[in-house]
């Protein structure tokens, strides 16, 4: 039976070994560069003593290529359900050979287990020399500017590309088995997999861990960005950007004690200076400018203002890697149960 | 000694329809059955519960005096070539043979090798670029090569010419004839199961209408024509299978185990074909017909 599904598993995964290695000839060709201008701005900037505010010309050197490596690893584990998944069992039975493979010496059930296993194996082999290469690569990039913790650029890398591709898998799976068309299985498969990818991306991963309260001083942050125009009522405040390297930042905001928000009107009642600034039409000098605004700054904070940050820091990065990887190969393995329930109830 | 298959209440549901239903059979081993019945009767249905691709919604069914498809012993008795002989068209002839190979540990390579190399396949060939009839005929080296002591074939000639059709035949006869293996061979056409069975299914909107020896169905199955008479006209002791009726004489076709005397009937010995057709056309569940009684 394993020599029948290492036959049949031959054309795809020579097709999925062939993609790895054009990657891995890319990444290869391209990483010396970008650990090379990484390298030179790192030595230059320790020297400088100015590594938290520098900018990293590394994120420069190839952008389209690093968008193009991304999309690489946001696409490969649904390839990974459309082509290993899908015709799996959609393949058997629409063709009618299940009734030529299943009434062999080999039950069913000991068909399904080694088809799953040795496909499913090969699928997590698979994502898992992908998760390798692409965080190689993009090590000096997450050295520099790029925030891997970030919403996006979470899913494209590390070990949560496996959880995909064993869930994107299963998922072709089950719908082959239940929709028994490979093609209709196949665009199942997509939709369910977005939905799964979006759901998981935008309402469970931000509830995996409560999130860090971080309060800073007003003078550290400033309040944010004020514009005032002439006419009234088109004032807006919009709160301060906090640099936390490789953090995921859900909010800033500038509040006080009680924890009311600070808004343009109280802004403009506490620090009357920007007011008359904007309607003087002599443009101040700078040391002006500088004056009113720290007077600004501790009148607000004489008025226990300060900046809070809620956020997940650099730290949980990899708990967060794992605990995803888990949710989707739970739902994988729910999955894979429900196809040996499926073909049980309706097959022998 | 046990029975080839034994089915008692078999009954299969998809959905609401029954596809399958009240199946009471005892076929003995070691003969070539013939399962005969319309489209839709459902013949593949109990071919498969048969082979363990189906499980039963009621009854019970052996095969071979093991439950169907429920370990790989039991399926390896029991060779089994599907409807329309699916194959994967990708691969080639000698891919098959491997398949085989590795799919059963009782697998005769040599056998196979042989029926492969006699019916004039090239190993090397594609599957999808097969005719028809050779195609059928790698599906039964398949299922042969496996030496079952069972072999179900479920429409194994439906789609090929008049000459593959024989040509299969014959290689199924050969079969049975070296290794002694039951057959069960469904058609729709009596004339294919003709030559081959000595034992008849005739399997009708899902019921067994009668199951028996070809020999003792033929010698118990007569034709009686006379003046026109309903059918209680039909001396007793017979049962009437169908019956037909024009201006001035009547038809029909009954079972019996007595010899009919009554002068008045003309008696006749029918062939397979009729006596298959009367069946179809007989629906013991509706009675007799009430359409024709009320016109007379």
């Amino acid at each position: 039976m394993i020599r029948t599904a290492l036959r049949q598993l031959r054309t795809e995964a020579a097709i999925g070994a062939g993609c790895l290695a054009v990657l891995a000839v890319v990444l290869a060709l391209t990483e010396p560069q970008l650990a090379q201008v990484n390298d030179a701005f790192q030595r230059a900037c320790s020297a400088a003593r100015d590594c938290a505010t520098a900018t990293n010309p590394v994120a420069q050197v190839d952008p389209g290529l690093a968008t193009l490596v991304d999309m690489f690893a946001l696409v490969a584990p649904v390839l990974v359900g459309l082509f290993f998944g899908a015709p799996l069992l959609a393949g058997e039975l629409e063709s009618g050979t299940f009734r030529l493979a299943w009434t062999q010496s080999v039950t069913h059930r000991r068909w399904l287990s080694v088809k799953l296993g040795l496909v499913g194996a090969t699928a997590v082999v698979m994502s898992a020399l992908l998760v390798w290469m692409v965080d190689w690569w993009q090590a000096p990039l997450d050295a520099g500017a790029r925030n891997g913790f970030s919403p996006v650029d979470f899913g494209f890398h590390g070990v949560v590309l496996v959880g995909y591709a064993v869930f994107a898998f299963a998922l072709g799976v089950a719908a082959g088995t239940l929709l028994r068309r490979t093609v209709t299985a196949m665009a199942a498969t997509l939709a369910g997999f977005l939905a799964a990818r979006i759901a998981v991306t935008n309402w469970v991963r931000p509830i995996l861990a409560p999130p860090l309260h971080e309060s800073l001083s007003l003078a550290k942050t400033g309040f944010g960005t004020l514009s005032v125009s002439p006419s009234p009522g088109t004032t807006s405040l919009l709160p301060p950007a906090v640099l936390m390297p490789n953090s995921w930042v859900y909010q800033t905001s500038v509040v006080n004690s009680s924890g009311a928000t600070l808004s343009a009107r109280e802004l403009l009642q506490a620090c009357p200076g920007y007011g008359q600034l904007a309607e003087t039409k002599v443009p101040p000098t700078l040391a002006e400018m500088v004056r009113i605004h720290h007077d600004c700054l501790a009148r607000l904070s004489q008025a226990t203002y300060h900046t809070l940050v809620v956020y997940q820091p650099s730290s949980r990065f990899w708990p967060f890697q794992w605990a995803e990887l888990a949710i989707f190969a739970v739902a994988a393995l729910a999955l894979c149960g429900l196809v040996y329930w499926w073909l049980h109830r309706c097959y022998a | 000694m046990t029975a080839a298959l034994e089915a008692t209440g078999l009954g299969k549901r998809y959905g609401r329809t029954w596809a399958l239903s009240d199946c009471d059979l005892s076929i003995p081993t070691g003969k070539v059955v013939g399962l005969v019945g319309p489209n839709g009767a459902g013949k593949t249905t109990l071919l498969h519960l048969a082979v363990g691709l189906l499980r039963p919604t009621c009854g019970a069914l052996m095969v071979l005096g093991g439950a169907p498809g429920s370990t790989p012993g039991q399926l390896a008795r029991v060779g089994f070539v599907a409807q329309d002989t699916p194959t994967y068209v990708g691969m080639s002839v000698r891919d098959h043979l491997r398949f085989g190979a590795w799919m059963n540990p009782a697998w005769d390579g040599a056998a196979a090798e042989q029926r492969v190399a006699r019916l004039g396949l090239d190993p090397r060939q594609r599957v999808g670029n097969l005719s028809g009839g050779q195609r059928a005929q790698l599906a039964l080296t398949l299922a042969v090569a496996k030496r079952p002591e069972l072999l179900v074939l479920d429409e194994p000639v439906a789609n090929l010419d008049p000459l593959a059709r024989r040509e299969f035949l014959q290689g199924l006869m050969e079969v049975v004839a070296e290794d002694g293996a039951s057959v069960i061979l469904s058609s729709h056409l009596v004339a294919d199961l003709e030559r081959v069975c000595d034992y008849l299914v005739v399997l009708v909107g899902s019921r067994v209408q009668i199951a028996g020896e070809i020999d003792n169905l033929l010698s118990t199955h007569l034709r009686l024509t006379g003046p026109r008479h309903d059918r209680h006209a039909v001396p007793s002791g017979q049962s009437v299978v169908s019956e037909s009726h024009t201006e001035r004489q009547s038809t029909f076709i009954v079972r019996t185990s007595q010899p009919i005397l009554d002068p008045k009937w003309s008696v006749e010995k029918i062939g397979l074909e009729d006596l298959v057709l009367a069946y179809m056309a007989h629906t013991p569940a509706l009675g007799p017909r009430p359409r024709l009684e009320l016109r007379q």
